[in-house]
């Protein structure tokens, strides 16, 4: 476990700057899930960490020692990448045991971690098979078993479930919590998808264009962002945006040109009231399950209601969208977040 | 399903034509002239078994030329391919002018093997040419390189070698693009250095390319004669007279059909035999996907 500092960090491409005067500090045994769209930075971050990148100014530091200039293999290091990364022609006993074998381990060392991965992984049957004769969770199992054998101080995942189904992200979202629980070991964590973001962090960086927008909790992150950009992408579904003149009146903020409303703290009505942002008719309703989302098209744009399924309306019937002025944001005209008029919101 | 078969058939036929006249046919006759004697300037072929086969065992000069092809092959395609690795491995680090280096190593391979064999022709000279009067300047006195029996051999083989090896460098080059880049990554972590990493990562993921190369350069070196035929003829003292080149003038100098369709098809079980154990060979060390 080591706790990882990032200083003032730039990273340039030529003439692209990826990373701008970025800072970061992960404490040790943290699960730092860094978030963002593609293209963001977030994994040239991770790579700067790792050391397959060097910073073009501002310094890394993993456990309290400055690295730039550490070759990879010296840092504490281990990572998982999106597509596995695994040597195709060893076998998973081999692909796990390699790293220790370079480091001039004894056979009987390496047996012993190996089988101790394996075990924790649920890959005992698996040792003699070679990549290709895996599934994509067991593939990626492998790597993370990879990942272990060296204790490193810091896990680096590189989206690591990007590549597997719908079904298998959820199982090993929960066995890379729960390994992360019994190993106790720092991590920094990249995706793009914001589920995984909320489960496994205990805190989540979110970035956009070089720069981290917000730190925080996954909740705080969630009911508390400061600007519209994180509003939007935390959350599944999105938060709606409106015109902040449709907020109650004397609830907006001065200088508000957007509000925003989560999906569950929307209502519907039939009848009109002070809390209602506006009547329209249902364009669409997407049934979950238990729940269903429910899209209303007002004139000032559509709005996404959550309600239970069988309280959806019907396609077409009219509806007022209602709100608690308390879970209304603003944002101003950059984006920026504005804290509600006093007495009327949160 | 019958369209489609004559369909395919049909396109298969622009391919199969030239390769039944030129290829199969010629095959056949060599083979059945191989149990035949002929006489020179007639049609005349009188059945003799397998004398002619007889004959090459039994003949010092065959086997003199059955060593020389195999040194010859051992000292084109071993450097041929150990060079193009190291000259594909530095183009693949993405060096300055990579795109330049690329065209200057594939540019031999797109001349004839007599324009090639001229050049290195004027080269070895050994009163003229100018890598004597470069080791000259260097302090070395330059062997007679195509007139001495120690030197004719690795002389073309050096020439072959030059003029060969961008082919493997092309192919080496495109299967080293196919290495995953995050592999080496994870092999930079697991604590690799170069040599490990072209050892355990590299030359695993490019042993299906090596392969190819390795058969193709191998059936090349055998089958090489352009360069033989202008560079010493075969000289001297047979030195350089390789099975290619000893079947060329059996049976375009000698006129000796049957003889040399004897060695022909011995030279095709041979390259076939070199094939076979490399894919042997393959199949422990060759590892696909």
């Amino acid at each position: 476990m080591a706790d990882v500092e990032l200083s003032s960090v730039r990273k340039s491409f030529g003439a692209a700057t990826i990373l701008h005067e970025l800072s970061l500090s992960v404490r040790s045994g943290e699960f730092m899930v860094l978030v963002g769209p593609s293209g963001c930075g977030k994994s040239t971050l991770l790579r700067l960490v790792a050391g397959l990148e060097e910073p073009t100014s501002g310094s890394v530091s993993i456990g309290g020692r400055r690295v730039d200039g550490v070759s990879p293999k010296d840092r504490g290091v281990a990572m998982v990448f999106q597509n596995y990364a695994l040597y195709p022609h060893m076998t998973v006993r081999e692909n796990m045991g390699f790293a220790l074998k370079l480091a001039g381990l004894p056979a009987v060392e390496i047996a012993s971690r190996t089988s101790e991965a394996a075990r924790m992984l649920g890959l005992e049957t698996q040792l003699d098979k070679k990549p290709g004769q895996l599934s994509g969770g067991q593939k990626q199992r492998v790597a993370m078993g990879r990942a272990m054998m060296r204790h490193p101080q810091v896990f680096l995942f590189d989206e690591p479930l990007s590549n597997l189904d719908a079904q298998l992200r959820v199982q090993m979202r929960t066995e890379i919590a729960r390994l992360h629980r019994r190993l106790k070991s720092t991590v920094l964590y990249v995706t793009h998808d914001q589920v995984e973001a909320m489960t496994l962090a205990d805190r989540i960086a979110v970035l956009r264009g070089g720069r981290i927008e917000q730190i925080g909790a996954p909740l705080d992150v969630y009911h508390d962002p400061q600007t519209r950009f994180v509003a939007s992408f935390i959350g599944t579904p999105t938060m709606n945006f409106l015109p902040a003149a449709l907020a109650p009146r004397g609830a907006a903020p001065k200088g508000a040109a957007e509000l925003g409303l989560r999906p569950e703290a929307a209502r519907l009505s039939s009848v009109s009231g002070a809390e209602a942002l506006g009547g329209g008719e249902v364009a669409l309703v997407e049934t979950l399950g238990s729940s269903a989302l429910v899209h209303v098209r007002l004139a000032e744009g559509e709005v996404v209601v959550e309600t239970r399924a069988d309280a959806a309306p019907a396609v077409d019937s009219p509806a007022e969208v209602w709100a608690d002025p308390r879970a209304l944001l603003y944002f101003d005209a950059d984006g920026r977040r504005l804290r509600a008029a006093a007495g009327a919101a949160a | 399903m019958k369209t489609s078969r004559a369909l395919a058939w049909l396109l298969l036929l622009p391919a199969l034509l030239p390769l039944t006249l030129f290829v199969f046919v010629p095959a056949a006759q060599s083979l059945w002239l191989s149990f035949h004697e002929t006489a020179p300037f007639s049609r005349r072929a009188i059945f003799v078994g397998l004398e002619n086969y007889r004959l090459l065992a039994s003949s010092p000069e065959y086997w003199h030329c059955v060593r020389a092809t195999i040194l010859f092959t051992l000292e084109t395609a071993v450097p041929s391919i150990v060079l193009a690795l190291a000259v594909a491995l530095a183009l693949d680090a993405g060096p300055y002018g990579r795109d330049f280096f690329r065209t200057a190593f594939l540019l031999p391979v797109s001349i004839s093997s007599a324009m090639a064999a001229m050049l290195w022709l004027f080269l070895y000279n050994p009163t003229a040419g100018y890598l004597n009067y470069a080791l000259e300047r260097l302090g070395f006195a330059g062997p007679n390189w195509l007139g001495d029996p120690r030197w004719a051999l690795p002389a073309v083989a050096i020439a072959t070698v030059w003029k060969e090896m961008g082919f493997n460098v092309i192919f080496l080059l495109a299967g080293l693009s196919g290495v995953p880049a995050e592999l080496n990554e994870a092999a930079l972590l697991d604590g690799a250095g170069f040599f490990s990493r072209l050892r355990h990562v590299t030359l695993p993921i490019l042993s299906p390319t090596l392969f190819f190369v390795t058969v193709v350069s191998v059936i090349n070196s055998f089958q090489s004669f352009g360069q033989i035929h202008v560079l010493t003829g075969g000289g001297p003292a047979g030195e350089t007279d390789t099975l290619v080149y000893n079947l060329y003038r059996d049976a375009f100098v000698n006129f000796r059909s049957g003889y040399a369709s004897a060695q022909a098809v011995v030279l095709f079980a041979l390259i076939l035999a070199a094939t076979a154990v490399q894919f042997r060979l393959a199949r422990k060390n060759v590892h696909y996907g």
